[in-house]
């Protein structure tokens, strides 16, 4: 299978202001994501998991190691990495439309065809009637749906999720769990997905990898081999979701 | 209950005109609301000095404050920008701007005739001074408080420095710089009477005219021409307020 996204040896080292004392953040990490998969990365908090994600949207300059996007190396930021914030991140002085038309615009795309597109996206992400509100107008699940929206219009090779449902209550995240795995069966995109829920990880996607305390490395990866609609609290669900959390609760987890 | 907030205000001309008309008040100081009024009316239709009528004065002043003043939001706005963004101009421009933002305006008038002669040029550039800081410091907080995450989510969407600048940047910053252009008109329109003490070559414009009523000492008509330049700045006050509501919707 094609891969869309290889880290090689991918470190990340921060640096105090005086250049005294440095803290590995990620230690050298290797990965590999298929084309079309949909995989998640979990992790006790503070592991670095955003700093990661950083680092593959350019965001961030890896200490060493490569980003190959799609078989190229990447040095800087890549136009083809798209990024969704667990803070949604909407421009609030722009409405629904508006915000995801933001990179066709950057793009220079026609006003008429860009939107087009995002009207598309409008009624495909269950936001019509709301084209013309303000961020501060919409709920929390609309607001990270514009978010997606805007991503996804770029076409992105690989699409990095930072813990998007992180801030929404039960209820919405699981809507909008079926709403992403749902918009997912249909493009068919990459999906680097952050979080630290192993529920939401086993029920969304193929595979799962599991990383480390900091300096962060991968502990291990799962296949998650079920067909969807899954069930959340089916005996293979549960099963995975043991392994995973017996894993994250070594004591000897370094 | 709009109408209650005009109350106080009634009440205390109702007095005045009160006292004045028992004589309690000597009417060469203090003229009663009735002579304000007719002064109002000669200013208007004889002018001071005469033939010179009040209209043409408030032209004049307007001219003069909006020439200062649209000079310096649209030198004081993009520095503002500018020195938001970048640390480094930040640490460049601050330490000249704090030494010469605590100058009075008015501490320049000597300075400005010099360079600029009498005339308008003179308070065009009083009214620079006085607008030109709050719209700088504003626009610099505007863009220093916008969340750098919605910086980082253009960056993902391919924005160049370009795009950040027009995009996020500056109207992430409109608030903060509609309430420096409010302040600046503030402080701008204050400083005109001043101002016009150096910039009435021309023989036209309120603080020329209220210097002339006081010469032949027409208190009603200073008072007069006090009001037109309070009731002139609460209206610029207004329509900013109105245009304020307009672009902040979002908020």
């Amino acid at each position: 299978m094609a891969l869309s996204l290889e880290l090689v040896e991918l470190t990340k080292v921060f640096q105090s202001d005086r250049g005294e004392e440095s803290v590995e953040v990620i230690a050298p990490l290797n990965c590999r994501v298929e084309k079309g998969r949909f995989v998640s990365i979990v992790g006790p908090s503070g592991c670095g998991k955003t700093t990661l994600l950083r680092l593959i949207a350019g965001l961030d300059k890896a200490s060493a190691g490569k980003i190959v996007l799609d078989g190229k190396v990447v040095t800087q930021r890549d136009e083809r990495v798209g990024l969704v914030f667990q803070e949604f991140a909407l421009f609030p002085w722009r409405t629904t439309i508006e915000n995801i038309e933001m990179g066709l615009e950057i793009k220079r795309v026609p006003e008429k065809k860009r939107r087009e597109a995002a009207l598309d996206y409008i009624r495909a992400f269950g936001l019509s009637g709301f084209e013309n509100k303000y961020p501060k107008e919409l709920s929390g699940g609309m607001k990270q749906r514009v978010a997606i929206a805007r991503t996804l219009i770029m076409n992105p090779e690989v699409v990095l999720m930072d813990e998007p449902f992180g801030a929404l209550d039960s209820q919405t995240r699981n809507d909008l769990q079926r709403f992403l795995l749902d918009v997912w069966s249909r493009r068919g995109d990459t999906i680097l997905f952050v979080t630290h829920n192993v529920d939401e990880a086993v029920f969304l996607s193929d595979r799962i990898l599991v990383l480390s305390k900091r300096p962060t490395r991968i502990l291990a990866g799962f296949e998650v081999d079920m067909p969807r609609p899954r069930d959340r609290t089916g005996t293979d669900s549960n099963r995975i979701r043991k392994a995973i959390l017996r894993l994250l609760a070594e004591p000897g987890t370094p | 209950m709009k109408w209650k907030r005009a109350l106080p205000p009634l009440c205390l001309i109702v007095i005045w005109q009160g006292l004045s008309s028992l004589g309690l008040i000597p009417s060469f100081k203090l003229p009663s609301p009735r002579e304000v009024l007719w002064g109002l009316l000669d200013l208007s239709v004889v002018g001071m000095p005469p033939g010179r009528l009040l209209h043409d004065h408030i032209l004049h002043s307007l001219y003069r404050v909006f020439s200062g003043y649209g000079a310096a939001a649209v030198i004081a706005i993009p520095l503002g920008i500018a020195m938001g963004w970048s640390r480094r101009l930040r640490d460049a421009f601050e330490p000249i701007v704090e030494i010469i933002r605590p100058i009075p305006p008015l501490a320049w008038i000597p300075i400005a005739i010099l360079w600029f002669g009498i005339g308008n040029r003179s308070a065009a550039f009083i009214i620079f001074l006085g607008a030109f800081f709050p719209i700088l410091l504003n626009t610099i907080s505007g863009v220093v408080s916008i969340d750098r995450i919605l910086i980082e989510a253009a960056r993902t969407l391919n924005a160049s420095s370009r795009d950040i600048f027009l995009k996020v940047l500056l109207p992430g910053s409109v608030p903060s710089i509609m309430t420096g252009l409010r302040i600046g008109i503030g402080i701008g329109w204050m400083t005109l009477v001043a101002a016009e003490f150096t910039g009435v070559r021309q023989g036209y414009g309120l603080g020329y005219m209220i210097m002339t009523a006081r010469d032949i000492q027409r208190a009603d008509e200073i008072l007069a021409g006090m009001l037109v330049i309070g009731a002139i700045g609460l209206a610029i006050d207004v329509s900013l307020q109105f245009v304020e509501r307009r672009l902040i919707q979002w908020r």
